[in-house]
């Protein structure tokens, strides 16, 4: 019982700093523009909902697991679903207080002249327009209740909790994602004023809500009941007749990836293609890091040389003095970044890994301090950079427009998913793989560690150098700016997010972190604190990330199984009790 | 006998031996060569080489401020606490709210030596709570993880801190207040020194040697050395292991804040949310270069950095004719560390740990 109140306490104090570390930090009011559902919740106060529900949540099923079995044959007794939902409504008053806090401080003191987010914007959200007294009490009345349903989720049995969780989920998302929703809608053609009906820009209407959450509440439920037994009558089925289903997905696949920026219209696309570069830089350095195990920080420098040579050997810009078409130029920039990759490379062979990870980090920044600066200005035009990048030419038509760009992005990526795949089953693939494993064994095996590193950088390098050339001409015009250490640090979230290693994972990653935050304009000042956040998070939490290769996964936790087995033999011999542990 | 001899020439004359020869001697001859240079064409005077060194002395002791945590840390848990640049930016960005509250107050101008102990004390609180958690909630749970895990859960400790800090203060510049009495020049023998620059080199000495005494005299300072020696047999000699690393984490911490007031007093601009990164990646690089995990190493190598930087672009690169060459200066520190890593990954004083204990 004591022990009970006591994590419920514990888990409300850090539901409560999260919740307070998103107010303070201005992310509550910068979402609140944006609505997941019109007129109701805002995805600010949405994300502190969000927060209060979990906390209510975890807290039942951290204190439930003692007491009940939840779902399996509703075997609880009322007075243990009681202790459960009692705890998630404690637990969400402390996390509500954390905020009414806040809101009774700045009413005294004034805050914002140090934090510079808590603005009187800010406390009337908080406190829903009421003053200070009666707004702190709605506060933690609020808290309170969602916390108790969060606990009271908990307590309802496993077939109606799974799609109740999931309509919830797919509310938010699609709630998140209303903008893109609404122009997709009139880009396929349904008319503004039946589109109106359930979507809105600022987020979606109440009766779209409830169509959303009705349609994922009867996926899940229909998922549940019928796909296990169609898998099993499929795998049932003569082997010939699965190769049409199988034929028949891929064709599906195809058709979709070819129609999607037709589909999702053209401000959607530019972000497409924005993702398509990521996904091309995730594809390089997976090769570096994911393969060939070498950390490295400065892929903006790869990305920045395939970038910049595109610029100056198309541009019709006076640095220029060579201007041949984008084709002719592509194997030139490609080779020219190889040569990059073998520079950068060259000097770090022998370095050891984490002083490997900085130094191409530095390298990186070298590579933006050169092009800034007033030496190399003949020549890569200095802080004022480089225009009058032309688009691209297919023979008499024009690649003009992210829509079309789209197909080009898509070839490279494809391109680079072909390579990748290829390389991972071949003789460099395993070589790789021997020397991330122990350089040293590697070495006495036969393989050239210097050359398979070289090669990593350099293959590296040359994906990167596409993705450079399609944002160059993506942009018309490039800039040192754009060629910060941001681009590095996005590209290894993204790695790590899906899982380093996983081909798949890249996709994913690319999506989720930087799909998601270019369609949400607001989110933009948040960008690298998710990051942040997305990379410790995953390396405590699931270091084999989201959609992780399964030989990665193993090997991250080799450890743990060995000292499982140990313990397990040693037990089993008798020599040491669990208890003495 | 044969054998081995061709052996041991076919090693020594290796194809990467020759290019790391030849990579030295081209080092060697652009210094060379860029230094007679601009010494030839006399452009400059002795005493503007002397205010450059001096003014060099001031900035490197800031560097080894923050390079001592890099050390600390390294030399007790083996990894780079790639955060640190941001534990300094902590301090400096936090104090300077209270800095120019008590300017508006009337109270700086009065009190000024009382106003530096506040502004220290505040500096050094804020950046040590910043230490302690990345080391509590971060890098704790990895501590038997394979070594490049917690490498990158700091750099995204590092982005995380700076955003945080950017959605905190604002994502506008700051400004510290000037000591007057510190901006003045005192002539010695015909030359100029300017008084705040020899103030910040006492000062950063200072705090150095509070840690010198801390390391080498007290108890904990024993424990420390024991860790850093062997965190298991520590443990079994009755050592709490942890404890020792919060308190690293701690005097880091409390490094890094004053430097950053010091930092305030002597470049008052520019104090934001990014002001870490670069500081960080330098001070780094003087930790390597001065031998990671050595503390004199580490002062001895910042001091080296800053000057190495204020002389460097004028002293090599103008006499290879390059324009502007005051930008280059954040890369010649860069590629100093690629130089130091390569040729003598050991750093200065540092024992051959960069192999055998990694």
């Amino acid at each position: 019982m004591f022990n009970n109140v006591r994590l419920a306490l514990k888990l409300g104090f850090y539901g409560g700093i999260i919740a307070l570390f998103i107010s303070v930090i201005g992310m509550v009011e910068t979402f609140d523009q944006r609505n997941i559902i019109n007129g109701v919740v805002s995805i600010g106060l949405g994300v502190l909902l969000i927060n209060v529900l979990v906390i209510g949540y975890q807290t039942a099923a951290r204190i439930g697991k003692g007491l009940v079995q939840p779902g399996e044959n509703g075997k609880q007794t009322a007075r243990a679903r009681a202790i459960v939902i009692g705890n998630g409504s404690l637990a969400g008053a402390v996390v509500s207080s954390w905020l009414a806090l806040l809101v009774l401080v700045e009413s005294q003191i004034n805050l914002r002249s140090v934090l510079i987010n808590v603005s009187p914007e800010l406390i009337s959200l908080l406190t829903f327009g009421l003053e200070t007294g009666a707004g702190a009490l709605l506060l933690l009345f609020l808290g309170t209740l969602f916390g108790g349903l969060g606990a009271f989720t908990f307590s309802l049995p496993s077939r109606v909790r799974r799609p109740l969780v999931a309509g919830l989920m797919w509310l938010a998302f699609w709630g998140l994602l209303s903008g893109v929703i609404r122009t997709t809608l009139s880009e396929i053609g349904i008319p503004s004023v039946v589109a109106k009906l359930f979507v809105k820009i600022e987020g979606l209407t109440p009766l779209g809500a409830v169509i959303i959450f009705l349609l994922a509440i009867a996926i899940n439920l229909g998922n549940q009941r019928w796909r296990e037994p169609l898998i099993e009558r499929i795998t049932l089925l003569p082997p010939t007749r699965q190769r049409y289903f199988r034929f028949g997905t891929w064709a599906l696949g195809i058709i979709l990836l070819l129609a999607l920026p037709w589909i999702v219209g053209r401000v959607t696309s530019d972000t497409l293609v924005l993702v398509g570069i990521y996904i091309l830089m995730g594809f390089g350095l997976n090769i570096v890091v994911g393969k060939a195990g070498l950390l490295d920080l400065g892929y903006v420098a790869f990305f920045a040389v395939g970038a910049y040579s595109t610029a100056i050997l198309t541009s019709a810009d006076e640095i220029s003095a060579i201007q041949i078409s984008f084709w002719a130029a592509l194997p030139i920039i490609v080779i020219i970044t190889g040569i990059a990759g073998l520079l950068v490379g060259a000097p770090v062979l022998r370095m050891r890994g984490d002083y490997l990870a900085i130094v191409t980090l530095g390298f990186g920044e070298i590579a933006r301090f050169i092009a800034l600066s007033d030496w190399f200005k003949p020549w890569l035009g200095g802080a004022q950079g480089v225009i009058n990048i032309p688009s691209v030419a297919l023979g008499n038509f024009l690649i003009v427009g992210p829509q079309k760009l789209y197909y080009l992005i898509l070839a490279f990526a494809l391109f680079a998913l072909f390579i990748s795949r290829r390389l991972d089953k071949s003789r460099v693939g395993r070589a790789w793989e021997a020397m991330r494993e122990d350089e040293d064994v590697a070495e006495t095996m036969g393989v050239n560690t210097i050359y398979y590193k070289l090669l990593a950088f350099a293959m590296g390098a040359m994906i990167a150098s596409l993705g450079g050339a399609v944002f160059a001409v993506k942009l018309s015009a490039i800039f040192p700016h754009s060629f910060n250490v941001e681009v590095s640090i996005t590209a290894l979230s993204l790695l790590i997010i899906g899982g380093i290693g996983s081909l798949p994972g890249v996709v994913v990653g690319a999506f989720a972190l930087v799909g998601i935050p270019e369609l949400l304009r607001e989110f933009s000042e948040y960008r690298l604190l998710l990051y942040g956040a997305v990379l410790i998070i995953m390396m405590i939490v699931r270091p084999e990330g989201l959609v992780p290769s399964t030989r990665r996964a193993r090997e991250l936790h080799e450890d743990e199984a060995a000292q499982d087995d140990w313990l397990k033999s040693e037990t089993e011999r008798n020599i040491i009790t669990p208890a003495e542990l | 006998m044969k054998n081995t001899l061709r052996q041991r020439i076919g090693e020594q004359f290796s194809l990467i031996t020759l290019l790391l020869w030849a990579l030295r001697v081209g080092v060697f001859i652009v210094v060379l060569w860029g230094s007679i240079n601009t010494l030839a064409s006399g452009r400059y005077e002795a005493s503007t080489w002397i205010n450059l060194v001096i003014a060099g002395l001031a900035q490197g002791s800031i560097y080894a401020l923050i390079a001592l945590g890099y050390s600390l840390v390294y030399g007790i848990l083996r990894f780079i606490n790639f955060a640190h640049g941001e534990v300094f930016m902590a301090g400096a960005f936090t104090s300077v709210f209270v800095a120019e509250a008590l300017e508006r107050s009337g109270f700086f101008p009065k009190y000024p030596i009382l106003t530096f102990a506040i502004l220290l004390i505040v500096s050094m609180t804020s950046s040590t709570v910043v230490a302690v958690l990345l080391e509590r909630i971060a890098y704790r749970p990895l501590r038997n993880a394979p070594r490049l895990v917690p490498l990158i859960t700091a750099i995204g400790a590092s982005f995380f801190l700076q955003y945080t800090f950017r959605g905190l203060y604002g994502s506008g510049f700051h400004t510290y207040p000037e000591f007057g009495q510190l901006w003045g020049v005192w002539n010695i023998a015909g030359m100029d020194i300017q008084i705040v620059q020899v103030f910040v080199f006492l000062a950063s000495l200072l705090m150095m040697a509070g840690l010198y005494l801390i390391v080498e005299r007290t108890k904990t300072g024993k424990a420390m050395r024991a860790v850093s020696e062997d965190k298991e047999i520590a443990a079994l000699m009755g050592i709490d292991v942890n404890r020792v690393i919060v308190i690293t984490f701690v005097i880091g911490g409390m490094l890094a804040g004053s430097a950053g007031v010091i930092r305030g007093m002597y470049q008052p601009q520019g104090i934001w949310f990014f002001m870490g990164f670069h500081p960080g990646l330098k001070a780094f690089t003087a930790a390597v270069l001065g031998g990671i995990g050595n503390i004199p190493g580490a002062m001895l190598g910042g001091l080296f950095l800053g000057v190495f930087e204020t002389v460097g672009p004028t002293l090599i690169l103008q006499g290879l004719g390059i324009p502007a060459a005051n930008q280059l200066k954040d890369a010649i520190a860069i590629i100093m560390l690629v130089l130091v890593l390569i040729f003598r990954p050991q750093g200065i004083l540092g024992e051959k740990l960069a192999e055998e204990k990694a």
